[in-house]
């Protein structure tokens, strides 16, 4: 056991290395360059020479964009990194670290409260459609669960935004407090709240389908193997059949569907974050790798990949831990 | 197999018809077929899509101009402004001015335009045909390219084993962890800003970078079947005849492979549908004046005002709705065709 995690965070690491020279080589070739916008007001008065301006970039660690000067900087970054260190944000003067930190859990609160509601309504809709397969209410909820999972993001939140916050009015348009008043404490939770309930319903929306075909999959598979047969034919109420024998059953699957999550549940949602203009962890992101900033579009993508990585770790030791059955090697 | 079931009058037309005549024998490829016919699902998919086909494929030759083709419609604009003022004897007067100004945008619905204009004189009806015909391109050739890479590399990996499927296993796995949609928008500013490309071949490069990071799973999958088909007999047999390994992964594997592969190409190219209609409605898709679904929406972003995505539903449900379809269109395909490829699926 002990041996087989040692084995796959090693492998774990091979892979993140390979994934963190991709990246880099990626965001340093983003079109945009932080110290340029930032000089190109100086240097066009006069104020500072070119000279300078290169002398700054390769102060900041981004000076040399040719193949070799860039993987130099990949190696300088790399050992920070070894050392705990992911540099500091050029937009926001802070350690990367911090400022992940501190974006991170207002996405993680928004997206853990979607994937609670989710699981509440994706788990029975998708168990009463397996139950009644090839009924209405198995093609109604096979139908809406596609229909979530072909919306665009984007495409969602404006219809949400133009029936519920402009149209009725019920909620606010953009953005996470109510800029007009001077709010703390517990109202300025509950504006807060207030202000995302539109977001937190798209995430909802958007993701519930997926969760409950794997349901209804699941279901079904269970529902048609022997031991429900024997469970039947003892003369068991369908009920007790159900929800006592089949139900647990189909748990394993959709325990180890939580490792997966896990990615989205930290990184936020970029997209849907942008549309609200949300300050969280995926709308800072995205501003990042507008402005350029390099330090922090990497640690966020490494963030993201080693989530991925755990996310996967955790998910296989679920499998084990819920289905002894499972051997893993 | 029910259907051409005639109903004997007699005994003796009972007797004379024969066993072939009863027994209809179907190839495995009809079985599919029938089966995937029988399904509802599939069947609405199906016509969801050859509806988006007609609609972007043959609709343009009905209208005779195209998406960039910009009109200038005038339409009537009424300007109430009004002022307060104070009046000498101290009650608060209000005074309107009522004035008519002419715009040449953003023209409402009508005979000639069925959606109307778009903010910059353009028919919205007429890019949603040209925009889907971006979409529909993207998301095949994406898929077609994504098989082509997965089948060699999960074929070579899952074929051959030891430190060949190890090394590129290891490969996958990391262009598996990679962080799909932040890479997609770096990838693209970086090609937007390259000068030596030209704004239309932005559409092969974006291809490209789609391709680039979702060919692992596609990989991961022919690897796995192809590692589970090696076990079996017919492989053995293939051994024991001595079939040099070329013909043997493509004619014997390859084939085999095909059914999981072809319900994961339909799935996957809803899933590119969506990623380029993401990439277009952040401006990083097909560039301007060209149209796109993606873009057509992104006339709505909240943070560029409310106006557009209050008083102009014209401009922006229909692509998106026009994205929806699309996307279900190749999910219920998708999902039928498994239904009908699995032998378990009996009903």
């Amino acid at each position: 056991m002990f041996k087989y995690i040692m084995k796959r965070l090693l492998l774990g690491l091979l892979i993140l290395f390979g994934v963190s020279i991709i990246i880099y080589f990626l965001v340093r070739n983003m079109p945009a360059d932080y110290i340029d916008t930032q000089t190109a007001a100086q240097v066009s008065q006069g104020k500072l020479t070119r000279e300078q301006v290169e002398n700054m970039k390769a102060l900041y660690g981004i000076g040399d964009n040719s193949f070799t000067g860039i993987l130099k900087n990949y190696f300088t970054w790399l050992g920070n990194l070894l050392k705990g260190d992911l540099g500091i944000s050029f937009v926001y003067g802070r350690p990367v670290a911090d400022v992940i930190n501190q974006y991170m859990w207002i996405s993680f609160g928004i997206s853990f409260t979607a994937l609670i509601f989710e699981v509440i309504i994706a788990i029975p809709l998708g168990i009463y459609a397996a139950t009644n397969q090839y009924g209405v209410a198995d093609y109604t909820v096979t139908v809406l669960a596609m229909m979530g999972i072909s919306l665009p993001s984007f495409f969602l939140s404006a219809l949400l935004l133009r029936v519920f916050s402009l149209k009725l009015g019920w909620f606010p348009l953009l953005g996470l407090r109510d800029a007009t008043q001077m709010l703390s404490g517990f109202p300025a939770f509950l504006d807060m709240l207030h202000h995302l309930v539109l977001p937190m319903t798209t995430l909802v929306l958007l993701s519930v389908g997926g969760l409950m075909r794997y349901t209804r999959t699941n279901m079904l598979e269970v529902l048609n193997s022997d031991y429900i047969r024997t469970a039947r034919a003892k003369g068991l109420s369908e009920k007790t059949v159900i929800y006592k024998h089949a139900f647990r059953n189909t748990l394993i699957p959709l325990v180890t569907l939580l490792g997966g999550t896990i990615p989205s549940l930290f990184g936020g949602a970029m997209i849907t974050e942008s549309v609200y203009a949300l300050e969280g962890i995926g709308y800072t992101a995205y501003k990042a790798v507008l402005q350029a900033d390099v330090p922090f579009v990497m640690g966020y993508n490494m963030f993201i990949a080693v989530l991925t990585v755990l996310g996967i770790l955790i998910s296989d030791l679920l499998y084990m831990v819920v289905d002894p059955r499972v051997k893993l090697r | 197999m029910s259907e051409n079931k005639k109903v004997p009058d007699t005994i003796d037309e009972l007797e004379e018809e024969s066993l072939s005549d009863s027994v209809k024998v179907l190839s495995p490829g009809r079985l599919v077929l029938r089966r995937f016919f029988r399904s509802r699902l599939s069947i609405v998919g199906l016509s969801i899509l050859i509806f988006l086909f007609a609609f972007c494929y043959i609709g343009p030759l009905f209208v005779e101009y195209t998406d960039t083709t910009t009109f200038a419609i005038p339409r009537e604009i009424k300007m109430v402004t009004e002022e307060h003022f104070t009046g000498a004897d101290g009650k608060v007067y209000t005074y309107y001015d009522v004035s008519k100004n002419l715009a040449y945008d953003k023209a409402p619905p009508s005979k000639e335009h069925w959606l109307g204009t778009d903010p910059n004189g353009m028919d919205v009806f007429t890019r949603l045909m040209y925009g889907g015909q971006v979409s529909l391109k993207i998301s095949f050739i994406v898929v077609l390219l994504e098989a082509l890479l997965g089948v060699i590399f999960g074929g070579i990996a899952g074929y051959f084993g030891k430190w060949v499927d190890m090394l590129i296993m290891r490969i996958v796995d990391i262009f598996y962890c990679l962080p799909g949609l932040p890479l997609l928008l770096i990838a693209s500013q970086i090609i937007r800003a390259i000068p030596s490309i030209h704004p239309n071949e932005r559409l092969y490069w974006l291809m490209g970078i789609l391709t680039f990071f979702s060919w692992s799973g596609t990989a991961r999958l022919v690897r796995g079947q192809i590692l589970s088909l090696r076990e079996q007999e017919f492989m053995i047999a293939a051994e024991a005849t001595g079939l040099k390994a070329r013909t043997k992964i493509i004619k014997h594997l390859i084939p085999n492979v095909m059914p999981q592969l072809i319900v994961s190409m339909t799935l996957g190219l809803g899933q590119i549908i969506l990623y380029e209609a993401t990439l277009s409605y952040l401006g990083l898709g097909v560039p301007f004046p060209y149209a796109a679904w993606g873009s057509m929406i992104s006339a709505a972003d909240p943070s560029k005002g409310s106006e557009i995505l209050s008083f102009y539903p014209n401009l922006w449900v229909a692509p998106g709705i026009l994205i929806v379809a699309a996307v279900l269109g190749f999910n219920f395909v998708g999902d039928g065709l498994r239904d009908a490829f699995d032998p378990k699926m009996k009903k």
